[in-house]
């Protein structure tokens, strides 16, 4: 039988776990897409719509 | 120039995805900055506070679950405006968001469903009944899930935009019988105590926490969806630059 802290610190617990599963994911992921960009970039293949300027 | 004019220019300010990532770059900062002191000042007042008279430290357990019900459907909500925003107005930033959104909102229910089951336990003497509040928020999870499977199924992002944006609509009816579901059917999930006709039926001592944990999780919910918006845009930059650049080889061959 579990004690009532014990079911408190389990909802804590996962909460806190999904969040930085979350947080971490968005993160890594905006780092991955972030370098890949920039790898692209100094290949010297740029967007069309930057090669004229601004984006419309 | 007049005010209507600067809304308008405003307005379509945010549809051009270079100018919303400059947005993004100069709003997640604060956003990061305002839901951490949030969060800080929620979670201190979470374990200060008082516990129930019959709930004892389980009320604790609201202060995480309710939040993350409120924001399963709040995400949803903000996908099917995403869906109009693809299918109406053909909006080029509508379906990055709904497919921004998609994970961030099956994390938010997962967390509702596992909370709401370990206060379940204690205070019903079970961890899960199929009663109708409980069951329909399971179909939220699984709509959240198949909306994920389903984008990263489809290889033309056109199409799959415009598939998931029906399927959203379509699965938007369960929103309205999550919410009146407590209030239909005899449910064994209480119904309705801080949203209701004739003012919250909960003591100010749980309702503060309650409040700046629902504010925080909200703030966590944009600054997550705001980056996540962003990661999709650099993601499709990327596969455009890319084909841009196969093509480019090819015409060299």
């Amino acid at each position: 039988m579990m004690t009532h802290t014990a079911y408190v610190a389990a909802s804590y617990g996962t909460a806190a776990v999904t969040v930085v599963v979350l947080i971490l994911w968005v993160w890594t992921d905006g780092r991955a897409r972030r370098r890949e960009l920039q790898a692209l970039e100094k290949a010297g293949i740029r967007r069309r719509s930057a090669q004229g300027g601004e984006a419309p | 120039m007049s005010e209507n004019s600067l809304t308008i220019r405003k307005f379509s300010d945010l549809a051009n995805p270079t100018r919303f990532l400059g947005l993004a770059a100069r709003v997640l900062p604060w956003l990061i900055g305002l839901t951490a002191v949030l969060f800080a000042i929620g979670l201190y007042l979470s374990f200060t506070t008082e516990g129930d008279y019959q709930q004892g430290e389980t009320v604790r357990i609201m202060y995480v679950h309710v939040p993350a019900a409120w924001l399963s459907m709040m995400c949803y909500t903000v996908m099917a405006v995403s869906a109009l925003g693809t299918l109406v107005w053909r909006h080029p930033l509508a379906d990055v968001s709904a497919r921004a959104a998609a994970p961030i909102g099956a994390c938010f229910t997962f967390l509702a469903l596992v909370t709401g089951s370990l206060w379940g336990k204690p205070m019903w003497g079970t961890w899960w009944v199929w009663d109708a509040r409980l069951t329909s928020v399971f179909v939220l999870f699984l709509m959240y899930l198949g909306l994920i499977a389903l984008n990263r199924a489809m290889d033309d992002p056109g199409k799959a935009a415009k598939v998931s944006a029906i399927l959203i609509l379509v699965g938007f009816v369960n929103i309205p019988i999550i919410k009146f579901s407590v209030e239909w059917w005899n449910t064994l999930h209480q119904p309705a105590s801080v949203l209701r006709l004739g003012g919250s039926a909960i003591d100010p001592e749980f309702l503060r926490p309650l409040l700046v944990m629902a504010v925080a999780f909200t703030l966590l919910f944009f600054t997550l969806h705001i980056a996540a918006m962003r990661n999709e845009i650099w993601r499709r930059r990327v596969t455009a630059m890319r084909r841009q650049a196969a093509r480019a080889a090819g015409r060299e061959v």
